[in-house]
């Protein structure tokens, strides 16, 4: 069924079938038309960003919270180029985010007109795919694809450019059906693949499963298969920063977040093990350290969505292309079907292993009665809030790290941070996505003060919605992680990574209507933390906690996963000169 | 006709598994890609290349189908097997590309360029010029007083090869197509 209406109209009218109720946005002289629209319907929901690298984080935070495609809305030109850095954001970490773009008339693209930019042109590599729509009939089915595209297969941003006149012109709008799209994915794994892997699982001596943000993108019901899974089997697990949550940090099979900044006993099960099961995870360079000493002595499954991922930078044994939940509800069959068989004896003992590793308690740090230690300020926090409806967002730097580490995640989609693009300025305004996904929440953003400041004019959103998004920021004064760097690699040179003239964070949370806390004494952190949660409203959390603490453990540049660094005594040297040029 | 369809997912039959190991050895392979022929597709696949930092030896590209509007793109390219196996997975997951074709590995195929060649000269060299044009059956597609343009057709080597001769003859100009290739048989 058909109906004529304005391009304008049609795309509120496809937000609408396509079930979106909220959209974060920013008007400017090419979405006029849309906004038009917007402004004489009450289904959805539009919030005013401050910028729109605001917007498309909201985005994000809001589709990584709920599992539903988050959508913004921008204008032509500094619009969409201001959407770069989010879209590249949400590309690496596969994050489904529909992103409208106005762009100047038909008539005048290529003009240099007003506020005109190759939109198409730019987001081309930073979109899984994106469209300009030329006529107004092609609209209403362009925007379905769209959808179908963001959420199929390896999740992802993508764009739509409507020039002005097309919002204007009037056009057949159809609604949602079934995709005919070329673009179908396939979900289901190869069974002969399946097979092998649980051959390998039923003789393996020291397996490890190695979980990544593709379990959480799956859906819950993959997380829910995931740890059918680990508990039937008795296998250790370990996950990527962005697979938080998958299973819970609770779990006695746990072994804490693997990587550069990961946790001892997590990364010598990963050197040591047999069988390791990659289960959307992307071996990506945070993970491996250095390749050729990856994992030398295993065999290697990797489960994922993506053929491109498979083989990419390490070669497997087993690859199985598809849906994490697809490929783990056969594999359950599979194992249950053959009997169910493990090597309980190895595996008991390699637990037995894996704990003598726990013993050297890889988290533990020198804590003072003076200044607030950001572990410290973490574990307080974790143990205050662990009992509430809570979701996390980051910035990126030590601080993200630190609440990796000491956060404790017991469900998917409640750890919301940039793991690909690594992007300060990503937390807050994804902490406002999420608010808004969940209003009842208690959703706090754990910044450092530099990442912060990067995108701090969303405090107006924050303040116009009295969304109670809590700002928790470690305060050292430093690019933390820069100055760690530059500690163990610049000869202590510390070049710009101080934060000078830094607000007082307390008057500029009042400026904008908010309520400011200033925490310097470990001995009043509880009730800060308390006074913070308790707050109806938006709160600026200033922990100043020691300028000069490093995050450890740390798998230095170049590096294998058995050549971790614990602490302080063990940095003088540590990474040489072909380490030096990774980053 | 053992089409790789890598997006039907990779299983021990597929190209993933053909060799044992990361090897450092370069090779060529010729890549035949079909996509939706919309605005862009070029940009996407030739952007694919550049972010990525993989070679692009030769790229021809023209619509195949004009009712289902596909365009056929053949890409010769050259890497390690590791890279060559990334190049087609990446294009694979282009959302406009509808199948890769990796003509080196699926069987022998036939690989034809076009090139037209001008040569400039008087006298005997132009003689010589004509002599060679004819054992390359290459033919005469316009001539002035001093000049020749040859059209010759082949597979690349042996435009290489006739061009290497009339170098000293005058050439003083070529344009070439580039690689258009299809596996043999059915």
């Amino acid at each position: 069924m058909t109906r004529e209406m304005t391009g304008a109209k049609m795309v509120v009218q496809a937000l609408k079938d396509q079930g979106v109720d909220t959209v974060f946005g920013y008007p400017g002289g090419a979405v006029l038309p849309i906004y038009d629209e917007i402004f004489l319907q009450n289904d959805i929901r539009h919030i005013l960003v401050r910028h729109e690298q605001g917007a498309v984080h909201a985005a994000e935070g809001y589709a990584r919270s709920t599992g539903k495609p988050g959508v913004a809305l921008v204008t032509s030109g500094p619009g969409a180029t201001n959407a770069v850095t989010g879209l590249t954001d949400a590309l690496l970490d596969s994050i489904p985010i529909v992103v409208l773009t106005g762009q100047v008339p038909t008539f005048m693209i290529g003009s240099d007109a007003f506020q005109e930019a190759d939109t198409v042109g730019i987001t081309r590599p930073c979109t899984k795919h994106n469209w300009l729509v030329k006529d107004t009939d092609s609209l209403a089915d362009t925007m379905h694809e769209a959808f179908h595209v963001a959420t199929s297969g390896r999740p992802g941003p993508v764009l739509v450019d409507i020039p002005k006149d097309v919002q204007f012109a009037s056009g057949e709008y159809s609604a949602p059906k079934p995709s005919t799209s070329h673009y179908q994915p396939v979900l289901k794994g190869d069974l002969e693949e399946i097979t092998e892997l649980v051959a390998a699982m039923e003789t393996a001596k020291k397996p490890v499963f190695y979980t990544g943000g593709g379990v959480i993108n799956s859906g819950t019901a993959a997380s829910q298969l995931l740890r059918e899974l680990v508990d039937a089997t008795g296998f250790p697990i370990t996950s990527t920063l962005m697979g938080l949550g998958a299973y819970p940090a609770s779990g006695k099979n746990w072994l804490g977040m693997l990587g550069m900044h990961g946790l001892y006993e997590a990364n010598l099960a990963m050197h040591d093990c047999d069988l390791m099961i990659n289960i959307g995870a992307r071996f990506d360079d945070r993970i491996t350290g250095r390749i050729d000493a990856f994992s030398p002595n295993s065999k290697k499954a990797h489960i994922d969505i993506d053929p491109s991922s498979i083989n990419k930078v390490i070669r497997v044994d087993i690859p199985i292309v598809g849906d994490v939940a697809h490929v783990l509800e056969d594999i359950l069959k599979v194992w249950k079907a053959r009997g169910r068989k493990t090597d309980a004896a190895s595996v008991a003992k390699w637990q037995d292993q894996i704990n003598d590793w726990r013993k050297v308690n890889c988290l533990a740090y020198t804590n003072s009665e003076k200044t607030i230690k950001p572990q410290y300020a973490l574990q307080r926090l974790e143990e205050l809030t662990k009992k509430h409806d809570r979701y996390i967002t980051t910035e990126v730097g030590q601080h993200q790290m630190w609440a990796a580490q000491y956060l404790g995640f017991e469900d998917p989609n409640r750890w919301m941070t940039s793991g690909g693009l690594g992007t300060m300025g990503y937390g807050f305004p994804a902490s406002i996505g999420v608010q808004m996904a969940h209003p009842e929440a208690l959703v706090i953003n754990v910044a450092g003060e530099a990442s912060w400041l990067m995108n701090m004019q969303e405090m107006g959103t924050a303040a116009q919605y009295r969304l109670p998004v809590k700002q928790f920021i470690l305060n050292n004064e430093r690019l933390g992680m820069v100055r760690q760097w530059q500690e163990l690699l610049h000869g202590e040179r510390y070049s710009h990574s101080w934060s000078e003239a830094l607000p007082d964070f307390v008057k500029l949370a009042e400026a904008f209507g908010a309520k400011g806390i200033l925490c310097s004494d470990p001995a009043d952190l509880d009730d800060a933390i308390m006074e913070m949660i308790n707050y109806d409203g938006p709160v600026i959390f200033d922990c100043l906690v020691e300028k000069h603490e490093n995050c450890f453990p740390m798998i230095p540049s170049g590096k294998a996963h058995n050549e971790m660094l614990l602490g302080e005594a063990e940095t003088q040297g540590v990474i040489d000169s072909k380490g030096s040029v990774l980053v | 006709m053992s089409a790789l369809h890598i997006k039907q997912g990779a299983t021990r039959h597929s190209a993933y598994n053909l060799r044992p190991t990361f090897s450092d050895v370069q090779e060529r392979h010729t890549i035949a890609v079909l996509v939706e022929n919309e605005p862009g597709v070029l940009a996407r696949v030739i952007g694919l290349f550049s972010g990525r930092g993989y070679n692009i030896e030769s790229l021809t590209v023209a619509e195949v189908d004009h009712t289902g509007h596909l365009s056929r793109i053949t890409i010769v390219t050259t890497g390690t097997p590791q890279v060559i196996e990334q190049i087609k997975a990446q294009l694979g997951r282009i959302v406009s590309v509808r199948d890769v074709h990796d003509l080196t590995v699926e069987g022998s195929s036939v690989e034809r360029e076009l090139a037209i060649i001008k040569v400039v000269g008087a006298g005997d060299k132009r003689v010589e010029a004509l002599r060679l044009a004819d054992i390359f059956r290459a033919s005469v597609v316009d001539s002035t007083l001093n000049s020749f343009i040859f059209e010759i057709t082949g597979a690349p080597d042996k435009i290489d090869a006739f061009a290497d001769l009339m170098r000293p003859l005058g050439l003083v100009e070529i344009a070439r197509t580039g690689v258009a290739a299809l596996l043999r048989g059915d």
